[in-house]
Parts: C-alpha cells; structure tokens; sequence
C-alpha cells in the first residue's frame, strides 16, 4: 500500500520538475531577487551621473558661493535677472531649475522656491534644504559673538547608537538588531504566504484535471482515494522544497556573481555574503569597536546583526511552517477541487481558504512591529494565520513555549483538515454535473464509511 | 464454478437509494452481462466491486472468500466515463497504471511493449495522449485495463467511441481473454453485444435486480409462441384451416412464396400447427420466435413503469 503511495508521489512529483514552467520559474525567481537585491545598489551608482546646474536668485545675499556644490551638483548665483526672466527662456538655458531665496529669509525659513519644468529630485531638495539650515543656524549663532565657537560646536557633537539587549532565561544576553529582524521576518512570511498560494492551488489544479479528464475513476481502482489525495498534495510540497531549495542556492550564486561584476572593489553588505563572513565578523567585532569611521561602523554593526540571526534556526522555522502551513491549506485546497466540475466554479469555496492568508499578510505588518504584542501572539498561535505570522515573529526571538504551542496547533489541525478533505475528497471526486453547495459537503463530511 | 458473487448488495446515498438487494452469482470463465436503464444503479454496484466505494449491506465473494482490498490487484476495471492524462506520454502513463496495479516496473515494460506491438501502437509510445484522437485513447486504455492480467475484469459500456473496427477487435480480445481463463462483467446498453457475447446477465432496474440467470434461458422465458411458416400454395387456405387456438398476425407474399408469423395461444401445440399446415402447402420454413434481449429488456422496463405510476 505505501510503494503504492510512493508511486503517486513520484508522478506528481517527476511530471512538474520536468514542466517547462518549473524550469523557467526556478530561472526566473532568482533573477528576480538577484534583482531587488542588487538593483537599488545598481541604480543609486547610475543616478546623477549628469552634470545639474541651478541657477539661485539670492534677494537676500546671505547665501552667495555658499552652498556646498557636490561632482554633479552645481550651483550658478545670478545677480540682474529675475525669476520671470528665467522662466521665459528657461528651455535655452540648460538650467536644471531655478532657487529663489526671498529676502526675508531670515525671519520666514519657508521662503525659499526651487522652480523646473520637472520634478526636482528629492537629493537635491534635501542638498539644498540642509545647506541652507546649516548656513542660517551658522549666521544665527554668529549673531551671539561666542568665542571659539567652531571648537565648541565640534565638541558638543554627538551621535548616540542605541544596542538594544534581550536578556534570556539562562541568564545570558543577546543583542537584538530590529531593523533586520523586520527584514527577515517579513520576507520568511511573504514567502510563506506565497508558497501556500502557489502550490496550493496547484493541487486545486491537479485533482480538477483528474476529475475533468475522468481520468480519476481508473486511479480509485487501484489506489483509495486518500492515498490519492495525499500523494498528490506530498508530491508537490516536495516540488515546492526542490524549488524554494534551487532558488535559494542559485540566488546565493547571482548575488556573489552579480557583486563581482558590479561592485569589484566594495563588499556590499548584501545579505548572502554576510552570510558567508558572519563566521569571522563576531571576532572582529570586539577588538577594533571604539575607534572606527562612521561608515565603517555602519557595515560592521549590519554584519554583527546578522550574526545575531541563527541561520539554522530560520532555516528549520521556515521549513516547518512553510510544510505546516502547506500541509494545512493543500488538504483544503484538494477538497474544493473535488467538489468542483472545473476551475471557474471555485471561487465561492475559495473565499474562506482566502480570507485567513489574507489577514495573516495585514497581521504581519502589526507583528513586525509589535512581535510580543497580544495581536501577533494570537495570531501566530490560531493554526490558520501561524504558519505567517509565527514566521514573521521568529527573528525577533520567540519564548520556546509559544512556539512549541503554536507548532503542536498547526500539526493537529492539518491532520484534522487532512481527514476532513480525504472525505470531501471521496465523494466529490466521482460526483459529476451537480452544483455543490456547503450543505452538500457537510453531508459529505458526515457521510459514513 | 462461481467465481465472484454478490449477495443482496444494499447501498443508499443521501436521499435515494440506489441499490436495493441486489444479488448476482458469475460463473469462473464466463462473460458475465450487467444490463439496466441509466441511473439503474449499475455503475454503484461496479464501484462496489471495485472497492471504490463500500456497501452499506450485502457480501461479496471472489473465488471462494470474502472480497478483500489486496483483491484489486485482481480485478482490471474500464470505466464508462474514461479519460487519461493529457500532457503525459503515452507510454509513461500505461507504465504509471501497470505499476499502480502492482506490477513491476520491468515486468510491466515487456507486457506494455507485447501489447502495444499487438494493437501496432509502438510508434505512440512518446506521444502525449492529447495528441491521440479518441478511438486510439481508447486502445492505450484497454490495454492498461488488461496488463496486469486480472482475473476478473469489468468493462462499462466498453464500445462506446469505438469504430466498427475497432469494436470488432476489442470483442476478439474480449472473448480471447475469457477464453485464456479470465472472468468478465460486462456492462451495456448494447443488447445486440450482449446476445453476441455474454452467457448470463442480470438486469438491474430502479435499483433492483429483477431477472438474471444464462441468456438463452431468459430468451426462451420469454418466448411469445410466435411462429414464423414461409410456405408455397394458396395462402387463402390458411385462415380457414387454422381453429380459433391459431392466430395469424402477418401474411405476407407474392408468387414466389408467403410468409406468416402465427401465434399459438396453447402452448406446446407447435408440432401440431406444423401437421394441420404440411397436407396444404409446400413448407420452406418453420422457425419460432425468440425475442431479442433488446425486446426483454425494453418490455421489463416498460412493466416496471407501469406498475409504478398506474
């Protein structure tokens, strides 16, 4: 009877890796995240490569020559024109836009325009916005006549960094980097969400395709109906592993390849080559912490975070919920496409599977920010939403007792929703040309045998 | 010998019952004819056989004990509404159900390769079955019905979508399998298939069985004591020669000969219609009556109507 369940599971499994639409997903799917990865990096090296003129009118004079020009920003001060002037033949002049600063400055910090044709970008908003604060708290702080000012100023200026320490049970502690916990937390839930989705309707897909092509009547006589069932949902979690698997190592060889190609000389912190040093980084990170450059800090202080994220843990967690969460939904998903003729009928079953993969993505973003709030505890516990929630939650550090709870939970409702779709599954699979409605498969539920 | 055998099989689905004591004894080596109207409950006794769904009552025996799950390794079974995958190749998937049948992989590929070489498919091999057209979808799946060598097999409605052709070559391996030792049940509205090749029949209506037993035996219970005389002379003689025990209902004829079909309202007077008629008239033919299995199955039906709605 198993080498007979065996065998199904080698079919569905062996007929989807082989699909063309396998092997371009797998291609694909890397390039993409090669590509949300590296192509921010990629395109703030491209930007403002142009050489930008602004031509400034100054009624107030105070900022003359002084705001700082950068290798593609520069600054032209015009003294006997206006802005009228400018505008009516802005398109000969090359100007990239025009800066008009009112005269009463001072008095009014908002009385300053910048005028184009175009959206100015948002850099050189904020370029300029900065320049002229800095210039006008320098002025105003002038007007107080203090000695030795610039030494003082030097001094006075600080940077505080706050490291944040979760103290553990055991009494020890480990410091807790959120930013990269949200990082992680919400990408582990997306996938999920999207595994469930895609390879649950898969199954939907595959017994629909059986009852369709009448195909299923010749199974059910060599092999029940629930061994059907289940090697059909098994056969293609595996081939959701074998594709979360390939593209997890081939987006690891892009990503390397891609910063070879792109970023020869700078490691970018990307997270799979920080993946790589976090072996040495922890090391490191002692000795030389005190005297370091602010950038410097920055990239040490990224690389010590993902340190502080057990990898193996992630990696275990991800793939418990993502077969918990799967396991869960497929049952489900295989009982709707039993019940159902063809593929256009599922919708109104499709609503209350939805639903709940639905509120988990909402539920997420609460989570992430509040991961021991009583929303994300909930959430992460009710078997239905923790597949994505409990994923979300798991780099921030979760109480073992919490996920042991939620772990047990998710288990017993998948054999339950297991059970109660083999026998929506029995009976749907040999029933034609009848508009199934949920009283129909409540009687199917409680139909003996 | 009984090889398989139902006895007073009940099922009932949620408001209709659609099985109601149905018993049936096939013997070993036979073809063994299933015949009812649509919704007669045919297919949920198949289903039951095949273990596809279970009995609410009744027991079924096969070859002497009580039916068991292992059994279906024993049984190969055509359904009605039949269909294949379509994006898989041919021969990948008649392998796929061989082994789901129990078979070895490598004793599945030599009786795939006899087979396909038999019915001249080799060349489909690698097709995908959407490719085929739809008699021969039908060829892959009789052979995929038949190659794990059952001992019992049952066909439902087994012509459907079969050409003349290939109708008359599924009947050869039909009748060649019961001849090698194989049990068949065989479902239809055919009747003209079921006069051709089944021994016994049970005809299950409104989910009971109401008649079953050899074919011929049924035919001659059936008989309407109709006699069919083809006769040279003068065909005027024949209704005053007849006593009013004789009725004719159809003389027809011209100078070459007459035919009459008479009907004889006592029963065993047959040689005596053939001595009143032999002084008269130079007889050709005398040949009786006996109505085809379409004729009972509609009349039987048609009865059962009756006394429902009267």
């Amino acid at each position: 009877m198993t080498s007979k369940s065996s065998i199904v599971i080698a079919r569905e499994y062996l007929t989807r890796v082989r699909k063309k639409s396998f092997i371009i997903m797998t291609i694909i799917g890397p390039l993409l995240f090669a590509a949300v990865i590296i192509g921010p990096a990629w395109f703030a090296t491209l930007e403002d490569r142009e050489v930008r003129v602004i031509a400034v009118i100054d009624s107030s004079r105070l900022f003359i020559g002084q705001i700082p020009e950068t290798d593609y920003l520069k600054f032209e001060y015009l003294q006997n024109t206006t802005v009228d002037e400018l505008r009516e033949n802005f398109d000969e002049t090359n100007y990239y836009a025009v800066l008009y600063i009112a005269h009463i400055i001072t008095s009014t910090p908002s009385a300053v325009q910048l005028m184009s044709d175009r959206q100015p970008s948002l850099n050189i908003r904020m370029h300029i916005a900065n320049a002229i604060e800095k210039e006008l708290e320098r002025q105003k702080l002038a007007a107080f006549d203090i000695e030795d000012l610039d030494r003082i100023l030097e001094s006075v200026r600080t940077t505080v960094n706050i490291r944040t320490i979760i103290w553990q049970d055991d009494g020890g502690e480990r410091e807790s980097f959120s930013e990269l916990a949200m990082i992680v937390g919400y990408v582990g839930g997306f996938l999920i969400y999207f595994f469930i989705f895609l390879f649950g309707a898969q199954v939907m897909r595959g017994v629909i395709e059986e009852k369709s092509s009448r195909v299923v009547e010749i199974i059910v006589s060599s092999v029940r109906p629930f061994q059907l069932m289940l090697g059909k949902i098994v056969g293609i979690g595996m081939v959701g592993l074998t594709q979360f698997l390939l593209w997890v190592v081939l987006s690891v060889v892009l990503v390397v390849a891609a910063q070879q190609i792109f970023f020869p000389d700078i490691g970018t912190p990307s997270s799979e080559t920080v993946v790589a040093e976090d072996l040495f980084s922890s090391s490191t990170l002692q000795q030389s912490q005190p005297i370091e450059s602010e950038q410097a800090g920055r990239f040490r202080e990224m690389f010590a975070s993902v340190s502080a994220i057990n990898f193996g843990v992630m990696l275990f967690s991800f793939l418990f919920y993502f077969l918990g969460g799967y396991l869960l939904y497929a049952s489900l998903f295989a009982a709707i496409g039993s019940a159902v003729d063809n593929e256009t009928d599922t919708q109104q079953f499709m609503l209350p599977i939805t639903i709940p993969l639905i509120i988990s993505i909402i539920v997420m973003m609460n989570a992430i920010m509040n991961p021991y709030g009583p929303i994300a505890f909930w959430f992460s516990v009710i078997p239905f939403t923790s597949p994505i929630i409990m994923m979300a939650r798991i780099p921030f550090g979760v109480p073992l007792w919490e996920v042991a709870l939620s772990a047990g939970l998710l288990v017993a409702t998948f054999i339950f929703t297991t059970w109660l779709a083999g026998k929506i599954y029995r009976t749907g699979i040999l029933m034609y040309g009848k508009k199934v409605n949920y009283r129909e498969l409540w009687k199917w539920i409680r139909y003996p045998g | 010998m009984e090889f398989f055998s139902a006895k007073e099989v009940c099922k009932s689905f949620v408001n209709h019952r659609a099985l109601d004591k149905v018993s049936m004894s096939v013997p070993e080596k036979s073809i063994y004819g299933l015949l009812g109207p649509n919704g007669a409950g045919k297919t949920t006794l198949i289903r039951i056989i095949n273990q596809i769904t279970a009995p609410d009552e009744g027991e079924l025996r096969l070859d002497g004990r009580a039916l068991k799950p292992a059994d279906i390794q024993r049984i190969g079974y055509m359904p009605e509404e039949r269909g294949l995958y379509k994006k898989m190749k041919v021969g990948e998937q008649a392998l796929y159900f061989a082994r789901l049948k129990g078979l070895d992989k490598k004793t599945a590929m030599k009786r795939l390769r006899v087979w396909f070489e038999k019915f001249g498919i080799q060349s489909w091999w690698n097709k995908k079955v959407e490719e085929l057209s739809k008699g021969m979808q039908q060829k892959v799946q009789f052979i995929t019905t038949i190659v794990h060598e059952p001992e019992l097999l049952i066909f439902d409605e087994p012509f459907s979508g079969f050409d003349p052709i290939n109708t008359n070559l599924l009947k050869k391996e039909i009748t060649g399998i019961r001849d090698r030792g194989a049990t068949i049940i065989f479902s239809t509205h055919n009747m003209g298939s079921v006069e051709e090749l089944c021994d016994h029949i049970t005809l299950i209506d409104n989910s009971r069985s109401i008649i079953n037993g050899p074919v011929q035996e049924i035919r001659n219970k059936f008989k309407l004591d109709i006699y069919r005389v083809g006769f040279e002379g003068n065909a005027n003689k024949l209704h005053t020669l007849l006593s009013p025990a004789y009725e004719v209902l159809e003389l027809t004829g011209g100078s070459s000969g007459h035919s009459a079909r008479i009907k004889v309202h006592e029963k065993s007077s047959d040689n005596i219609l053939l001595k009143l008629l032999i002084p008269h008239f130079h007889i050709t033919s005398f040949t009786e009556e006996i109505p085809s299995m379409n004729d009972i199955f509609i009349d039987l039906v048609e009865k059962r109507k009756q006394t429902d709605n009267p």
